[in-house]
């Protein structure tokens, strides 16, 4: 019972998408490296690395380290800052059929202003990701995401400069981050994306100091998949607005995985460090997976997680 | 993946089959890969990225430099350092075992500036040692006269002394004089032998920096291979950055930019 291409098509709020696969911000650049292992037309969206109104260098290195079934990084939001992306890097992807997400990232309300202004003007652009939960940044970044009105301010004042849709992605460094996700959403967030990276640190017993520069960096890979469930689980049950979800997705197996707890798309981040093929991979395997569980579009499973659950009590 | 229908791209991912893997020196493996890999053009300086099997950790890859490349036999082989996680792995491995390995990646050392009978003086330490002995050779099929300067810290650490003999003059120092001249490598730089056309160094910070101290206000053309932490390893992820003299916001990637640069491209 095979509905060929289009099982893996959905429907992302105001985006349709030919897959929910998308790589994750600050894991793929602006596309060029890995445009040479694949044609980046397979993919169902590209989310670019965070864009600031300035260039910016990022912290020193070492900015990454591993983990149990993860790494840390604070790479500290490098990137040549806005008009250099729309001079050079949002026009190199133009030659790709992909709706590309843009990052944006700040320090203060007028700089995420002033850049959501300039990039949703950009012809490829699709939408905004605002990133209200950068780690590794002294000012700016996870301050904004960790309070529910502060959020919703800063939401609410892109939105209104947005010529997008607008999908926030929210931090789990919080205590209730269904709390930031409906304030969010009542600010006018056309989407949210979860989870950013959690707070960690390791400490080298040679030089007996933090490994990283930066002292402390974002957990990503599997290790953290658990708790990106949980959290979409949590909030997909109290927000009307859809959910790109990610942590440490490896496989088409955990991408079910995410759309069960409530996800309409996923994003894989650390996973293409290990396996610069693992997004045509995934989705390679996801129709075939969707296939032998006899699922027509893997829209349906959106959410199965808990309405099932719901069912039974 | 690489499969041979399909035409092979400049780097790609590979399975290569162990062929050898064996201790050399104290904590240092040679480890003899075969397979289409070896068959590409490889720059000398240039490296690879290895998963550690399938497990969740050690996670990431592990960037490890291109000792010797025989295209012929198709192998290619690589020195490395037990120290963690992902090396005790590589460690684990035996003949016949198959690696998941992505590359060649960087840009290496370019050895076509080097005309015949120029000098050229190789100047290693430690693990960053391997990478020149791939280099020395090409040096020498260009017609270039190779000096070897080798730092380690005891005759226990030493490895490929008689390959490195083989190509030319090589001279060794040991942090305790248990071989070669007590001290590190970088003393032995003077004399008629520092004025060569061209330098090429890999070894640890210090090292490099003290080569740039020596050859700053000098003719010759020098070249440097850092180490640094990676993630991706393709130039995506700018875990391996560092800084130009340029400006506070001009940077190069150590994995693609470098790892090898020229003495002056980036502050060390």
């Amino acid at each position: 019972m095979s509905t060929g291409k289009h099982r893996l098509q959905v429907q992302l709020g105001p985006l349709k998408l030919k897959n929910p696969v998308m790589p994750a911000s600050g894991c793929f650049g602006f596309g060029r490296e890995y445009s040479q292992f694949y044609d980046l037309n397979c993919l169902g969206a590209i989310v670019v690395k965070a864009i600031t109104k300035e260039p910016r260098f990022g912290n020193p290195t070492p900015r990454v380290a591993e983990t149990p079934a993860g790494m840390l990084n604070a790479i500290g939001l490098q990137n040549p800052g806005v008009d250099q992306v729309m001079a050079e890097e949002l026009p190199w992807l133009e030659q790709f059929d992909v709706p590309i997400i843009a990052n944006i990232a700040g320090t203060t309300v007028e700089d995420y202003v002033y850049v959501a202004q300039k990039v949703s003007t950009a012809p490829n652009v699709a939408a905004l990701e605002l990133n209200i939960s950068c780690p590794n940044v002294k000012c700016g970044g996870i301050t904004f995401g960790t309070d529910p009105d502060i959020a919703a301010q800063l939401t609410a004042a892109v939105k209104e400069v947005a010529q997008v849709p607008l999908f926030v992605k929210l931090s789990p460094n919080v205590t209730d981050i269904v709390a930031i996700a409906q304030a969010v959403e009542e600010a006018g967030a056309d989407g949210l994306s979860m989870i950013n990276t959690l707070l960690g640190m390791r400490i080298d017993l040679t030089t007996k100091r933090p490994v990283l520069a930066n002292e402390s960096g974002g957990l990503s890979g599997p290790a953290i998949k658990p708790i990106a469930l949980r959290m979409i689980y949590e909030v997909s049950q109290v927000v009307k607005i859809p959910i790109i979800g990610m942590g440490g997705i490896q496989s088409a197996e955990d991408v079910l995985e995410f759309f069960l707890a409530g996800a309409s798309a996923v994003a894989i981040g650390t996973a293409n460090f290990v396996d610069p093929y693992i997004c045509p991979t995934i989705i390679a395997q996801l129709e075939e997976l969707l296939d032998q569980w006899g699922v027509e579009n893997i829209d349906e499973l959106k959410g199965m997680g808990w309405r099932h659950a719901k069912a039974h009590t | 993946m690489h499969t041979s229908s399909a035409p092979v791209k400049k780097k790609d991912v590979f399975i290569l089959t162990v062929v050898q893997n064996r201790p050399v020196a104290r904590n240092i493996w040679q480890m003899r890969l075969s397979g289409e890999l070896a068959r590409l053009a490889i720059q000398p300086g240039q490296f690879v990225h290895l998963r550690c099997g399938n497990s969740l950790y050690p996670l990431l890859r592990r960037p490890i430099s291109i000792c010797d490349v025989d295209p012929a036999k198709e192998e290619v082989t690589l020195l490395y350092r037990v120290q963690g996680e992902g090396t005790r792995y590589f460690a684990s491995l035996r003949s016949g075992d198959q690696v998941d390995v992505l590359g060649p990646l960087g840009s290496g050392f370019p050895v076509n500036n080097g005309q015949k009978g120029e000098e050229a003086l190789l100047i290693g330490g430690g693990i960053g040692i391997p990478p020149l002995y791939y280099l020395s050779k090409c040096l020498r099929e260009n017609g270039v006269k190779v000096t070897h300067l080798l730092g380690f810290n005891q005759a226990e650490d030493c490895f490929l002394l008689d390959e490195f003999q083989a190509l030319g003059p090589t001279l060794i120092t040991t942090l305790n004089g248990s071989l070669g001249q007590q001290g590190v490598v970088t003393d032995l730089i003077g004399g008629p032998q520092k004025h060569c056309s061209y330098v090429y160094a890999c070894g640890p910070l210090p090292m490099l920096k003290a080569v740039a101290n020596l050859y700053n206000e000098t003719d010759s053309t020098v070249f440097i291979s850092l180490e640094q932490r990676m993630g991706c390893g393709v130039g995506a992820c700018l875990a391996c950055v560092c800084s130009t003299p340029q400006s506070e916001y001009a940077y190069k990637k150590v994995c693609t930019d470098g790892p090898v640069f020229q003495l002056g491209e980036i502050n060390l």
